[in-house]
Formats: structure tokens, C-alpha cells, sequence
């Protein structure tokens, strides 16, 4: 087994959001990056709901709305209690999100993936796809030195190696960096794209030009599991999906696309996505367990970033900007060694951690912490509540001869004969508590 | 042995729509792959370099950007690609392709060695009409082999070649002189995977881009739109079958049996057939 003579300065394991970042990012400053991707083009695996979180990737590359294949910008954000027949619902739109660089886009992974992959090309990083990375090769002193292939021809020499290789990374399991995934930190998604003519989402939406529209919905759509429902506008398609904790489904016998059928059949979905043509079916991991799931983030010859190092926060459906950040920390870090020809061990790595601490990505992982468990303890937030919510609405919209204070008494005694007045305020310490 | 392998890169037909409303073809997003009749003719030659020496050129008309199925080809192991891309190629139909094509092979093989080979695909999954590699024959004056499902020998030395060729009814053993032209089945071979070193080199080779001056094409009016008698009138989206038919096994049957097996399937799918059939007969 012959061994590729030259010598990359990284290896990136992964062509999702936060492979790309960190390849991108070290090729622009002139590193020699070898990138290898499993799937035929790079986005063919991927899910993703999606929303893009403009910020994160204009910070790698800042005039990325010329030509990348953005959808609609998010003018309006809704955000739905479910029950079985009704929704109570918060909506944010803003004539301000029309604005000369929007904050929010939604994307189809496959094609946004691809673009971003021709600019990590561009940039002088080499891309290999259709191409599974099946092991890291160490040297005798433990350092990680490079990976070994599906493809014959040995293995490829690296200083360090990134491994974005997302939610269910097996390399870094397989070297024994981190444990496998469990049940209760990862949530299962489903998701299918509904083709439209565009006008007819436009109607139904009441949206124009570029601008659409999301939603995030919980509520008893879950039965009672720790999940959430989403339905985003593209430009002629809608995405729509739902996803719950593994743990959960076996829990339950739930299946997800039993779930997804009710979603989609809820009477203030149905409407929404009625005549579509369904043309794509993908199911994904989210890895949801948050800041006390994470992974050690960085070794000897190695760091991970994004779904494999578990950044997600769940809470404000973020992923892909976590992924970003992370891939573009981790690329500033190893050029920064490079440049001050410093090894990239265990010792030096430590850099990327101390970053990343310094950064949003993990204060949001920190903030949000207590959230999984305590959503795990709390299932009525998923269930109870939303039907509290939905017959207190309409017992306060119905006009039915009887007077408002009978009315205002009578939301009172149901929530109360629900879950108690100190269940009430029990819940309500116990969700500021988990937020803070 | 120099062989000249032309391949075209194509939508991934299994993902392209028909728009529901305006019954056009939405290419918009459809991943690009290369026409699999065409990775059954690179493996051939790649067979054949492998056994008689010599080196594999891919060529390929069309935009820039089918410069990622031409590395793909030198990843899978091809030896030298050629991207034959010039906005008087846009809106080719077979005929000037083909006439386009037919003149790149003559440069490469001025540049590198006359091909004693040159393969197609039996066709491309896009256009169905198995007519380019046929005409880069005839302009060449190459002998033709359509439908090629395995090559059974190459005489170096006689300048011979013999292949089975598919045919209705059949599979006939044919051969002929080189230099010739081979059009290629599907199925045929199993299409190797390139090792890493391959798929590095793919990566990062410089590819031959010619334009149409490059590629010695001085007439250009026999290229793009204007070399192109055909004219697309209408794209329409076909109505789906109503149902799908049913098969009546025939084998190791009477005429009789299968004849009645065909008229109870036939009631079956439409009831009250057979009593208003009846009701006919007895005069109604
Ligand atoms: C249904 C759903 C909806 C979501 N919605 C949103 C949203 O709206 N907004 C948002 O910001 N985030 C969202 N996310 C999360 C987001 O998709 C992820 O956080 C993000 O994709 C993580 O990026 P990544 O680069 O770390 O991993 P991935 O995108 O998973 O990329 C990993 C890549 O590595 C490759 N790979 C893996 N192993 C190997 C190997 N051994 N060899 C070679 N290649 C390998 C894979 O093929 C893949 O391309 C959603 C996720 C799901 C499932």
C-alpha cells in the first residue's frame, strides 16, 4: 500500500456548511487543503430546512448574495401553538427585513452546498467527492497524520485534520475521540419539498418578490414528544418537515412520517400546500442535546466542528451558522499556527476551544444548556399547554351570550384545574430558570 | 494505442421536473452527472489501454462548466481531457455536434497521435437519438459499430478489431478495419473506480480547452444554432398511462389457456363487461 508522497497542510473531512467554512478559509490564506466528501457532489446528503443565517457566512465571504442560490429573504416569522384542529400563533413580519442585505434566507442544501463548494475550488483547495474517508491514521505517538480512503492507493498525509463530517461523524467515533450518539441527544427529522408555481405560494403567503415566509410550530402535532414542526417557502416550493428526540419515537412508537402526514394534514397546513407536487423525501439527525452533549472539540492533529462537534442550538433552530462559525474558527486557528510555525497538537489546538469560547457559538450552547433536560422533564409544555392556550382563545373569541368576567373565570379554572396554580407557577420558574 | 473517448456531460434525468404549470422542463438545480452509455464506453478504452498500452483522451463539447465531467473521467482514470467550449457551439444539434466533435478528433489526433479508436455512448439520456456517434463516423470516415455490448479481440498487428454487437433477434459477431468508431451499450463492463492518486490528478489537471479556432474549425457557420437544421416545435409533457397493464404469463401455455387467462383479466378490470357482452349476444 503506497502511500500519496505529498503532505497537506489539511485534510477536511465533510463538504456540509462547516467543512466548506474551514476549507474556504484556509485555502483563501494560501494553505494547501485537501477536502473529501462522500456524497456524488457535495450537498447531496445534506438536509436542511433550511434557513441561512446571512451573518455567519458573510463573514467568510462577504459578497456571497452575488451569485449564491438563495431562495426568498424572511420578511415574516411565525412561530404556532398547535392543537388538533386550531393553531395560536405569534406573527413577526417586518417591512424592515426588505432591506439591502437581508438577515435571512431560505436555501435548498443541495444546491447552496454545491456553490459554496465551488468557492472553497476557487479559493485552491482540492475537492474530492464520491470519495469516504474510513479512518484516521495516526503516528506512533498517538498524533493524528492523515486518513485513509475507500479508494485504493494508501492514505493521504495531513498536519491536521478536520472533521466536519456531521451529526453522525463515525471517523471520530470509530478513533475513539467521542462517543457514539445517544438517543435522548439526537432528534430525527423528516422533511419533503412541495412544488408550487410560484404565484400561487405568492397568493397564499402574501409575499412577493423575494421575500417569504416561515414557520415553526409545536404543539400536540408532536404527541406529546420533545419536537418541533417547520414549514419554509422557497421561490416555487415549500419545505416542510418535523422532527423529534430519538429517544422519544421509541418512547412512543411514533413513526416520522406518520407525524409528517398529520402535520401536513392539520387543517391550517393543509391549505397551505394543497395541489403541490411532492418531489423530495429526506429524513436527517439533529443533534439537539446542546452544550452538555458536546464532544471534546479538539485533539492531537485533529478538531471538529459543527453537527459532529454537536453545535446546534436547538432552541432558536439554529445549525448551519454554528457550523460556519465553527469551520471558519477552526481554519483562522490552523492558518494562525501555521503562519507562526507552531505544531497543530493537542497543546496548540486549545487555540480553536478558546476561541470558539470567545464567540457566540458557545455562549449560545452554554445559554441554552439546561433546555434539552428540561423540555425532557416537562413534556406539558409540548402538550397540555398548547391545548390550554388554543380553548382559552376561543373560548375568549367565541361570542356566546355570556359575559366577559364569566368568561376570564372560567380560562382561569381550566388552567388551573390542569395543571394547578403551583404547577402554573412552577412551570413558569422552571422555564426562566432553563432560558437564563 | 491512442483512444478518443467523447462523453457529454447531462442532467441527472431521475431528478429533473416538468413544471405543473407551464409543462416546461425545470433544469434549474438538477445535478450534473456524465451520460452513463458514455462511462461504459471510457471503461472499454480504458480496458483496452490497459491491455495494449497507450493513452485515453476524453473530449467533451459543451460549457464551461462541463469541465467537471471531464475530471471526473481523469479521476476515473483517462489519460488527457479536451474541452471543446465557444459560444458558436450553443443550441448544436446532432449534426453540428457531430460535425464539431468529428473536428476536435482530427486536432487531438494531430496533436497526440491519430486515435485507432474513438467511443461513444449508444447514446445520451437527454437527447435519445443515438445520432452523434454515427455521424462523427461517417464525417471521419471511421468504420461504425453501433451498439456494442462487448469488443472480443484487437489484432494490433492485422489492425483488426472484433465485437459482439446487440441486434434485433440476436447478437452478431462483426469485424472490421482501424481505425473505427464504437458506439457502446450499457451493461457491459463495470465501471472501475479511480484510485486516489487518480481522483487527485483529476482534480488538479490542467484541462485542454479549445475554442472553436483552437479545435481548427475555420466554418463556423456548420456549428451552434446555425448549423442545426432541427427545430424543437413544441415541449409538451406526455399524459401519464391511466393504469399499468398486466402481464399474462405465456410460457409453457396453450393458446387457449392464455387466451382465457387474457379475458378473465379483462372482466376483472372492468365489471359488468361480460354481463353486457352476454346481454349482446343473446340479443338485446
Ligand atoms: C430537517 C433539518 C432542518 C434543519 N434546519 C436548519 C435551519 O433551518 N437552519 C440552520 O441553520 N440549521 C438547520 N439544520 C441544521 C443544519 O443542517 C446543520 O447544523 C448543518 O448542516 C451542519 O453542518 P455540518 O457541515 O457540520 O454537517 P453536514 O451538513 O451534515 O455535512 C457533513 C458532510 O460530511 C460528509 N461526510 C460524513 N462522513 C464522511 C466521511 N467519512 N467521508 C467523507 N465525507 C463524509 C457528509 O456526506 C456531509 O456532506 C437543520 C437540520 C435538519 C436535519
Amino acid at each position: 500500500m503506497g502511500t500519496i508522497e505529498e503532505r497537506f497542510d489539511a485534510i477536511v473531512v465533510g463538504a456540509g456548511p462547516s467543512g466548506n467554512a474551514a476549507a474556504y478559509t484556509m485555502a483563501k490564506n494560501g494553505l494547501k487543503v485537501l477536502q473529501i466528501e462522500r456524497g456524488e457532489y457535495p450537498g447531496s446528503k445534506n438536509v436542511q430546512g433550511a434557513i441561512l443565517y446571512a451573518d455567519a457566512l458573510e463573514r467568510i465571504i462577504p459578497d456571497f448574495r452575488e451569485d449564491a442560490p438563495l431562495e426568498r429573504h424572511v420578511v415574516e416569522q411565525r412561530i404556532w401553538m398547535m392543537d388538533d384542529t386550531s393553531h395560536t400563533g405569534m406573527h413577526y413580519r417586518s417591512d424592515d427585513f426588505n432591506e439591502e442585505k437581508p438577515n435571512r434566507y431560505t436555501i435548498i442544501r443541495a444546491q447552496f452546498d454545491r456553490w459554496f463548494s465551488s468557492k472553497v475550488r476557487e479559493a485552491g483547495a482540492i475537492v474530492l467527492c464520491e470519495t469516504t474517508v474510513t479512518e484516521l491514521l495516526k503516528d506512533r505517538n498517538g498524533k493524528v497524520i492523515g486518513v485513509l480512503t475507500d479508494r485504493h492507493g494508501g492514505p493521504v498525509l495531513a498536519d491536521v485534520v478536520v472533521l466536519a463530517e456531521g451529526v453522525n461523524g463515525l471517523i471520530g467515533q470509530r478513533a475513539g475521540l467521542r462517543e457514539e450518539l445517544h438517543p435522548r441527544t439526537v432528534a430525527l427529522a423528516v422533511k419533503e419539498m412541495h412544488f408550487l408555481p410560484q404565484e400561487v405560494i405568492e397568493q397564499r403567503f402574501n409575499i412577493s418578490g423575494d421575500s417569504g415566509v416561515v414557520i415553526e410550530a409545536m404543539g400536540t402535532i408532536t404527541k406529546g414528544m420533545t419536537g418541533t414542526g417547520f414549514l419554509y417557502t422557497n421561490r416555487e416550493s415549500i419545505s416542510i418537515g418535523i422532527g423529534c428526540v430519538i429517544e422519544d419515537f421509541t418512547r412512543t412508537g411514533q413513526t416520522p412520517y406518520g407525524l409528517l402526514d398529520k402535520f401536513k394534514s392539520h387543517p391550517s397546513v393543509a391549505p397551505l400546500i394543497a395541489g403541490a407536487e411532492v418531489k423530495e423525501y429526506a429524513a436527517h439527525l439533529i443533534p439537539e442535546g446542546g452544550y452538555k452533549a458536546m464532544p471534546s472539540i479538539y485533539g492531537n492533529g485533529w478538531v471538529v466542528t459543527g453537527d459532529a462537534a454537536h453545535l446546534v442550538n436547538a432552541v432558536h433552530r439554529e445549525g448551519s451558522n454554528l457550523a460556519m462559525t465553527s469551520g471558519r474558527i477552526a481554519g483562522e486557528t490552523i492558518t494562525y499556527l501555521k503562519r507562526r510555525r507552531e505544531p497543530c497538537d493537542f497543546d496548540h489546538l486549545g487555540e480553536y476551544r478558546k476561541r470558539l469560547e470567545e464567540s457566540f457559538v458557545l455562549k449560545d450552547m452554554r445559554k441554552y444548556q439546561k433546555i434539552p433536560d428540561f423540555l425532557h422533564g416537562q413534556r406539558h409544555f409540548l402538550d397540555l399547554y398548547p391545548r390550554l392556550i388554543s380553548k382559552a382563545a376561543q373560548t375568549w373569541l367565541r361570542v356566546d351570550g355570556k359575559a366577559k368576567r364569566e368568561k376570564e373565570g372560567e380560562i382561569m379554572k381550566t388552567l388551573r384545574k390542569q395543571r394547578g396554580l403551583a404547577g402554573l407557577v412552577a412551570d413558569g420558574v422552571r422555564f426562566a430558570r432553563a432560558w437564563r | 494505442m491512442h483512444i478518443v473517448v467523447c462523453i457529454k456531460q447531462v442532467p441527472d434525468s431521475a431528478q429533473i421536473r416538468v413544471h405543473p404549470v407551464t409543462n416546461t422542463i425545470m433544469r434549474q438545480g438538477v445535478p450534473t452527472i456524465i451520460n452513463p452509455y458514455d462511462l461504459f464506453a471510457l471503461e472499454e478504452a480504458l480496458r483496452l489501454r490497459d491491455t495494449f498500452g497507450g493513452e485515453v483522451t476524453v473530449l467533451t463539447m459543451g460549457p464551461p462548466m462541463a469541465e467537471e465531467s471531464l475530471r471526473k473521467a481523469l479521476g476515473i482514470g483517462a489519460d488527457r481531457a479536451v474541452l471543446l467550449t465557444d459560444r458558436f457551439f450553443a443550441g448544436s444539434d446532432t449534426l453540428a455536434t457531430s460535425f464539431a466533435l468529428a473536428q476536435a478528433v482530427r486536432k487531438i489526433g494531430e496533436t497526440w497521435g491519430e486515435p485507432k479508436l474513438v467511443f461513444t455512448g449508444k447514446q445520451t439520456i437527454d437527447g435519445d437519438t443515438a445520432q452523434v456517434g454515427p455521424g462523427i463516423a461517417r464525417r471521419l470516415g471511421l468504420q461504425q459499430f453501433t451498439y456494442v455490448a462487448g469488443i472480443q479481440d484487437v489484432n494490433e498487428a492485422a489492425g483488426t478489431i472484433t465485437v459482439l454487437r446487440r441486434a434485433e433477434g440476436g447478437v452478431q459477431e462483426l469485424s472490421t478495419q482501424l481505425p473505427a468508431l464504437i458506439t457502446m451499450l450499457e451493461g457491459t463492463n463495470e465501471i472501475r473506480r479511480g484510485s486516489i492518486a487518480d481522483v487527485l490528478r483529476g482534480a488538479r489537471a490542467e484541462l485542454v480547452t479549445w475554442n472553436a479556432q483552437a479545435a481548427g474549425i475555420a466554418d463556423v457557420t456548420s456549428c451552434g444554432l446555425r448549423g442545426s437544421p432541427t427545430v424543437v416545435k413544441r415541449v409538451f409533457a406526455p399524459k401519464t398511462r391511466a393504469a399499468k397493464a398486466t402481464q399474462v404469463e405465456v410460457k409453457d401455455r396453450t393458446p387457449e389457456t392464455i387466451a382465457e387467462d387474457l379475458i378473465d383479466q379483462i372482466y376483472a378490470r372492468q365489471p359488468g363487461l361480460e354481463d353486457d357482452l352476454m346481454r349482446m349476444a343473446a340479443g338485446y
